[in-house]
């Protein structure tokens, strides 16, 4: 038999076709779903977008970025300049989120780049702060108290008079759950990315850049074109995001857009808990750090210190997360990256 | 014969410390050059300045009679350098054969799907094959060893650079090392190996370098080098 290479996996195979049914059934969810899940729905995808980002850059990329929610922040307002500075749609505006923060990925990483560590840590929150001052000194956005997107241009956004007559539902809850679909999309869109360049061979020069970048140049791997790659693309990605949560709460200011807590802080929670470096960990890491913020939402500090509690205790009894932990057990993984080779005749006659 | 190497007259410092002092010397295109001296001699510096991971003060590096003096180590790789480190260092996460897959792919500029084939032969050659699904992370030191001497093969190198790749390595199993190399230079691959372990070196290399404080001192035939006064005065201490 001629030694072959496979990714594919039994788990893997359910894990597509499940994806699929998961897929369908979240597209119909709103013809007979509360307005309060869509919302829920719609926090827990954007989260997850968030969080799946944050581990291609970490958890891939070893680029350990505490600068995050310069590109929520970012994509947010470019989306609300749209809007209020050119009139365009907000939906059509997402767009420029994304846009906007490849603009500031560039000199973001030109400057961290040339920090490693938790200097890069610490650079890119530094930069992420500086950008926050720097916006809220917008005038036309509402520069430092914020501002809300004009009810004019949120009463006919695009689609959500079809929605209102397809599920005979008021305006708002239109609105919501057109964001939740695009939120669904992007989620999914993010997800099938990651995992379609896990299984190219960058996913191969992105592992190797991470566990020893001198090595990896060493065998030919440009280490330096690789970072700026994923630094780029997560940075955009976040960018949308970014701009697709601030059309859904429709009122913006710096300290919520470019909020280190929330745009950054509980994705690397999400992260950390559910496992780093596997599609799988911010899959589950979201569903837990929605369960305790629903348990623990009345609570306020302690909310907080409970979730630093358990992440402490997760990085020093489950290192690897909880995904790690159950995979471990079982061997489990819904998103087989690993390149097996088969077909080969081994000591002692395995195969 | 062409010389697949050429360094004329190259220096470096670091700081006030000449760790490369006007060294010139050229490789022949299927040779095998071992390159010994002393613990600070310059040694690893000196592959260093051959792989493009630092650039010379002053003189000259040519490759293929091509002057790559300028030219960063990733490019040199793409041109058939290859070479292993001094300490193990595997993409720990990867496994053995994806190791090998991501040298053969960028090492060489090829589809992923197409240097399976030459992954295997290489596994064979360094005797991994039954580690291939093995996370790198989980070798021993003898496993770890041969995997910086596949991955550097993977990358498909003319030029192959061995640094103390015997170091560390217990009597049989350093034989066995000796036995793959030999191997890979039956194969028409020139080798400059930098090594400790003599009877390791003398078993493959057909010409000897010795390095000491940056200049080189000896440069000849293993016996007739290993022979002369001022080699052994240096080794002198050191098993010869």
């Amino acid at each position: 038999m001629q030694p072959t290479v496979t990714t594919r996996t039994r788990a893997g195979t359910i894990t597509a076709v499940l994806a699929l049914i998961l897929i369908a059934v979240g597209l119909a969810l709103p013809a007979f779903a509360s307005r309060s899940l869509i919302q829920d729905l719609f926090f827990i995808l954007t989260m997850l977008t968030l969080a799946q980002l944050w581990n291609l850059l970490a958890g891939y990329g070893g680029l350990v970025s505490v600068g995050q929610q310069a590109f929520v922040g970012i994509g947010a307002y470019a989306m609300f300049a749209g809007v209020i500075l050119w009139g365009i749609d907000p939906v059509l505006a997402i767009p420029l989120g994304g846009l906007a923060a490849l603009l500031l990925a560039i000199p973001t990483a030109f400057f961290a780049f040339r920090l490693a560590g938790a200097y890069f840590a610490i650079g890119t929150w530094v930069i992420a702060e500086v950008t926050r001052l720097l916006i809220a000194q917008w005038k036309a956005l509402g520069g430092g108290t914020g501002t809300s997107l004009p009810r004019e241009a949120t009463s006919d956004i695009i689609g959500v008079e079809a929605i209102r007559t397809l599920f005979d539902v008021r305006e708002a809850a239109a609105r919501d759950i057109l964001a939740y679909w695009l939120a669904l999309a992007l989620a999914v869109l993010t997800i099938a990315a990651i995992y379609a360049l896990l299984r190219n061979r960058l996913g191969l020069a992105l592992a190797a850049v991470r566990d020893n970048a001198e090595a990896a140049n060493s065998v030919g791997v440009d280490a330096r074109r690789i970072r700026w790659a994923v630094f780029l693309i997560a940075a955009a990605m976040t960018g949308l995001v970014g701009a697709l949560i601030y059309v859904q709460t429709a009122r913006i200011s710096p300290d919520a857009a470019f909020s280190v807590t929330d745009w950054t802080a509980y994705v690397i929670f999400i992260v950390v808990i559910g496992g780093i470096g596997r599609i799988e960990g911010p899959i589950l890491g979201v569903l837990v750090f929605y369960a305790l913020q629903t348990l623990l939402a009345d609570y306020g500090a302690w909310y907080l210190l409970t979730l630093g509690l358990i992440a402490i205790a997760v990085m020093l009894f489950a290192p690897r997360g909880l995904w790690g932990l159950i995979s471990d057990r079982t061997g489990l993984q819904l998103f087989p990256v690993q390149r097996r080779l088969t077909g080969i005749t081994m000591k002692g006659g395995k195969t | 014969m062409t010389d697949i190497l050429t360094l004329s007259d190259v220096s470096k410092s670091f700081g006030a410390l000449k760790v490369t002092d006007s060294v010139s010397f050229s490789v022949p295109k299927g040779q095998a050059l071992g390159i010994i001296g002393p613990n600070g001699a310059g040694k690893s510096t000196l592959f260093n300045l051959i792989t493009g991971n630092i650039a010379p003060d002053t003189g000259r590096v040519t490759l293929m009679g091509r002057d790559v003096t300028r030219l960063p180590a990733m490019d040199r790789v793409r041109m058939g350098v290859g070479r292993s480190f001094q300490i193990p260092q595997p993409f720990e996460g990867l496994t053995v054969y994806e190791n090998l897959a991501v040298a053969a792919s960028f090492g060489q500029g090829r589809a992923e799907a197409s240097v399976t084939a030459d992954c295997v032969q290489i596994l064979q050659d360094c005797e991994l094959l039954h580690r291939a699904n093995t996370p790198a992370g989980a070798l021993s030191l003898l496993d770890r060893k041969r995997l910086e001497l596949a991955r550097a093969m993977a990358t498909g190198p003319d030029l192959l650079l061995l640094d103390e790749i015997a170091g560390g390595l217990t009597e049989g199993e350093c034989k066995a090392l000796v036995a793959t190399i030999k191997g890979l230079h039956a194969k028409g691959i020139t080798i400059i190996w930098i090594e400790h372990v003599l009877h390791a070196l003398t078993a493959v290399v057909e010409r000897l370098l010795v390095l000491d404080f940056g200049r080189v001192i000896g440069l000849g035939n293993p016996d007739t080098i290993m022979a002369s006064k001022e080699v052994r005065e240096i080794y002198l201490g050191i098993e010869v």
